[in-house]
């Protein structure tokens, strides 16, 4: 009786969380605010409903496997993420025209492929260039992509 | 007791299978490739809760190894299609 109790409240945690994950999939409007609420909420709904597995069968296979499906999943899904996005800045999928800060704007080479850690911070003067650049490619940016794009 | 967790088991289905028609709708219309490639993944992730709820219905335990493979498959394909972007654009931008 407890445990249809407690595997009832964990289904429908995890499943809030997946319907969450696929909302804020369809709708947020930038491949990286899309990946930063699907891959969190979508692994933490999946943990939760293989929590309600160990609850629901309480012997030690089907425990085990519930345990070991989570913790594989909650180590390859940062990775995964990690990866995919890597791919897309590098590959230059647009930001959202209103982001605000992206810290990785002039620190990556495409012609050498190499992506430097901070190059200009050890000198103020180009430090404050490269501010300047940073917000004068916020403030070109949409206007360049909007012509490409229609 | 039994009735409420068959409708909470409903429930939680419904809700997995929207999430996998939003996914759906993500995969056809994202505007990239890796918008594409993240749609496949959480498409795969609601498939092993998807498998979990089945799991819990029916009470066959052994399909909680088609989940662990479907779960070692996705973050394979995932990061194989993560290699196949960054490489084809680290060609591309060297032949430039």
């Amino acid at each position: 009786m407890i445990q249809d109790a407690v595997g009832a409240a964990l289904i429908l945690v995890g499943a809030l969380f997946m319907g969450i994950a696929g909302i804020g999939l369809l709708r947020m409007p930038d491949l990286f605010m899309r990946m930063s609420c699907t891959t969190k909420a979508s692994t933490l709904g999946m943990g939760f409903l293989m929590m309600a597995v160990a609850v629901r069968f309480p012997n030690l296979g089907t425990m085990t496997r519930a345990l070991a499906i989570t913790l594989f999943v909650f180590l390859t899904s940062p990775v995964a993420a990690h990866m995919i996005a890597r791919a897309a800045y590098v590959s230059g999928v647009p930001l959202w025209k209103k982001t605000v800060a992206d810290q990785l704007c002039n620190q990556y080479d495409r012609c050498t492929c190499t992506l430097e850690s901070c190059p200009l911070v050890d000198d103020g003067e180009l430090k404050d260039s490269r501010e300047a650049g940073i917000g004068e490619e916020m403030a070109t940016t949409p206007e360049d992509k909007k012509p490409k794009s229609k | 007791m039994n009735g409420v967790f068959d409708t909470v088991l409903s429930a939680g289905m419904a809700i997995l299978t929207a999430t996998v028609l939003m996914a759906f709708l993500r995969l056809v219309k994202g505007p990239s490739l890796p918008d594409r490639v993240v749609a496949l993944d959480i498409m795969s992730v609601t498939a092993l809760g998807i498998i979990a709820l089945y799991v819990m219905d029916t009470g066959e335990v052994i399909f909680l190894d088609v989940a662990l493979i479907v779960a070692l498959v996705s973050f394979l394909g995932t990061v194989a299609f993560a290699y196949y972007v960054e490489r084809g654009q680290r060609e591309s931008g060297g032949s430039e």
